[in-house]
């Protein structure tokens, strides 16, 4: 069985409309096992339609093969090895701690209670708080803890950290790295954070209405995208190599964006970097909302 | 850009943890607990309470009657069999004087008025189970823990039967466990009573009514009250699944509208039936199946008529005119109505989008 899932996630051709807006197009791309892959797009782009039909939520046409199953009909065998946070502070609120770690316990085979008490060790968390007694940060933490102790092999969040101060959500991203992920287990995750989750990710992929624009390994968008800081006198000689994107900066500096450009010609240009992939989103990104 | 190769390095560093492996679930006993978590204080303290105000009621009454009975008896207005005229009331002596027909005709009061001393958390039951149906399926996607729930490897399925059994089965049984335990309270309360007046409670209450008999009746009940009932409930999980927003409104307006509308046109008779058959049959088996009794309509209760006003109440013959119900087939085409409807709840909890 393994031998023949390579892919996590195979989707073909995947269209889901709501009202008169198309917000699956014709998507296609593949996760293999092992990878934290973000799916990154402005708003109203449908990553979180694309996560839904991941997860089997919604009903849409196309093809996609999650684990192997198909996510429509086979979404209760599924579900014992994917596992989702869909959304910030979505636990119950009437539900107690130990509830929700005795619930999860006995209806998940894969949970490990023991793990998730030990993820709790050294929080505010205590067995009888109520979710609604939690701020909004404590009550990521415990989800956080219930899903790193099921033993999944996919992994999906959309926007998890939405909302939390700079402390919970460097906590929340180094946990998932340090405490949960490995080779057999594969991460997909959304956010408009795009700077925090960049150092994690192993993969990324770029949505825009519908269709995945961009989807490559971290570390062969280095190969491909590179920066100059063009110095004022030599911006005519670095327009013609057409850039993707330029900004000028004070003191008569402008950053431009190439894509596939030759790394000696650039060079010559001025000063070369590897993008960020927040430059890198917004230049793809140009133009969406005009 | 090249920090995801120190993502890499880093889990190789790591032991791999062994895969664990996968432990045994109990699902439904989970989920069952989960409803009862949530809907503890409508499931077990909303019958307890107001079993607990039924007998504070009573025991006001009983001292408001005492006292009213000692003014009466201290101006000499009390009187006995014309002749004995006593000092207070004494029980003791009205049973000296009781012969067995009378023994008889007070077993059957006794009995129907403990009876009706354990009916306001039957009541109750209702009104909890009309709004916890309606509230269970349209709470969690309001809240948007359905997300949760749904991260879960529990089928929709399960989880709206669950839903179904703990409304069904759950909330009557724990009401009708209150409403027995504020019986025999009603005894003891009333036992004290009788003492105060020198009767004795054993031969006067315990003897003479028949306390257990009426505890069997009342969970003799749970089958037919759960049958009865799944109409209303498969109406309400439907709405609960189905509505964006107020679906106490909906639940309650599409049915009255319905029948508004056949009363209106007359639209039964060409069925050659009235409109109240339409009511009868549909409106009250949405809305009003939750509440115990209502099926007292459909009922044989031949064995149950009393044939003078003091008639001893016959366990075996309310039992009889109980499960008569089930020979009937309202109720069996109400609960097939039912199920379909819990079938349609189940879809719409698998399938709706909540955007």
């Amino acid at each position: 069985m393994s031998a023949v899932i390579n892919n996590v996630v195979s989707a073909r051709g995947l269209r889901k409309g709501y009202k008169n807006k198309l917000a699956l197009n014709g998507t296609d791309f593949d996760i293999p096992v092992g990878r934290i892959v973000g799916l990154i797009g402005p708003n109203g782009a449908g990553k979180t339609t694309a996560l839904k039909a991941i997860l089997g939520l919604i009903p849409f046409d196309g093809q996609l093969a999650v684990l192997g199953k198909d996510p429509r009909t086979q979404r209760d065998e599924l579900m014992n090895d994917v596992c989702f946070i869909a959304d910030v502070a979505v636990l119950p609120r009437w539900m107690k701690v130990k509830e929700a770690i005795e619930f999860v316990a006995g209806v998940h085979p894969r949970f490990d209670a023991a793990k998730c008490r030990r993820f709790l060790e050294g929080t505010q968390l205590t067995p009888g708080l109520r979710v609604r007694e939690m701020s909004k940060g404590m009550i990521v933490q415990l989800h956080l803890a219930l899903v790193m102790a099921i033993d999944a092999k996919l992994l999906v969040l959309d926007e998890p950290t939405l909302g939390l101060d700079i402390l919970y959500r460097k906590q929340f991203y180094q946990r998932l790295l340090e405490d949960y992920f490995d080779e057999e287990k594969t991460i997909l995750v959304t956010t408009h954070q795009v700077e925090e989750i960049e150092h994690i990710l192993t993969d990324v992929m770029f949505i825009r209405d519908g269709k995945i624009v961009l989807n490559a390994p971290m570390d062969e968008l280095g190969n491909r995208y590179a920066e100059v800081l063009v110095n004022a006198d030599k911006l005519d000689a670095a327009r013609g190599l057409k850039p993707i994107d330029e900004r000028a900066l004070p003191f008569g500096k402008t950053v431009m964006l190439f894509d596939g450009a030759n790394p000696g010609q650039l060079a010559l240009l001025g000063e070369t970097r590897t993008p960020g992939l927040a430059d890198l989103f917004v230049a793809t990104m140009k133009g969406t909302y005009a | 850009m090249n920090t995801s190769v120190d993502a890499m390095a880093l889990d190789a560093d790591r032991p791999r943890a062994p895969r664990a492996a996968p432990h045994a679930t109990h699902k439904l006993k989970l989920l069952l607990r989960r409803e009862f978590w949530e809907h503890k204080g409508g499931f077990l303290w909303a019958p307890v309470w107001a079993g607990g105000i039924s007998l504070v009621l009573t025991l006001m009454a009983l001292i408001f009657g005492e006292v009213a009975a000692r003014r009466a008896a201290a101006s000499g207005k009390l009187q006995i069999d014309g002749d004995v005229m006593i000092n207070g009331l004494d029980l003791g002596m009205i049973t000296s004087k009781m012969d067995a027909e009378d023994l008889r005709k007070l077993a059957g009061g006794i009995d129907l008025s403990m009876l009706s001393s354990s009916m306001w958390p039957l009541i109750v039951l209702g009104f909890v189970v009309f709004f916890y149906c309606l509230g269970s399926l349209y709470d969690e996607r309001k809240d948007r823990s359905v997300l949760f729930w749904k991260s879960l490897p529990v089928s929709d399925r399960d989880t709206v039967l669950s839903k179904a059994a703990s409304a069904l089965l759950v909330a009557p049984t724990l009401a009708i466990g209150a409403a027995i335990a504020t019986m025999f309270a009603f005894l003891l309360l009333l036992s004290v009573f009788v003492l105060l007046h020198n009767g004795n409670p054993i031969q006067l209450l315990w003897g003479a009514g028949n306390p257990l008999a009426n505890a069997g009746l009342m969970l003799a009940a749970i089958p037919v009250y759960a049958l009865w009932a799944l109409p209303t409930v498969g109406w309400l999980l439907l709405c609960s699944a189905w509505s964006r927003s107020k679906p106490f409104l909906w639940a309650i307006v599409i049915p009255l509208f319905a029948g508004i509308f056949i009363t209106w046109f007359d639209v039964m008779n060409l069925f050659d039936l009235e409109s109240g058959w339409f009511w009868k049959n549909v409106v009250a088996r949405l809305l009003g199946g939750v509440f115990p009794g209502t099926w007292i309509d459909v009922a044989n209760t031949d064995g149950l008529r009393f044939k003078t006003p003091g008639d001893m109440f016959g366990h075996l013959d309310a039992l009889k005119a109980m499960y008569s119900v089930l020979a009937t087939t309202q109720l069996w085409i109400g609960a097939a109505a039912g199920i379909a409807m819990i079938t349609g709840a189940i879809r719409l909890r698998r399938w709706r989008d909540e955007g």
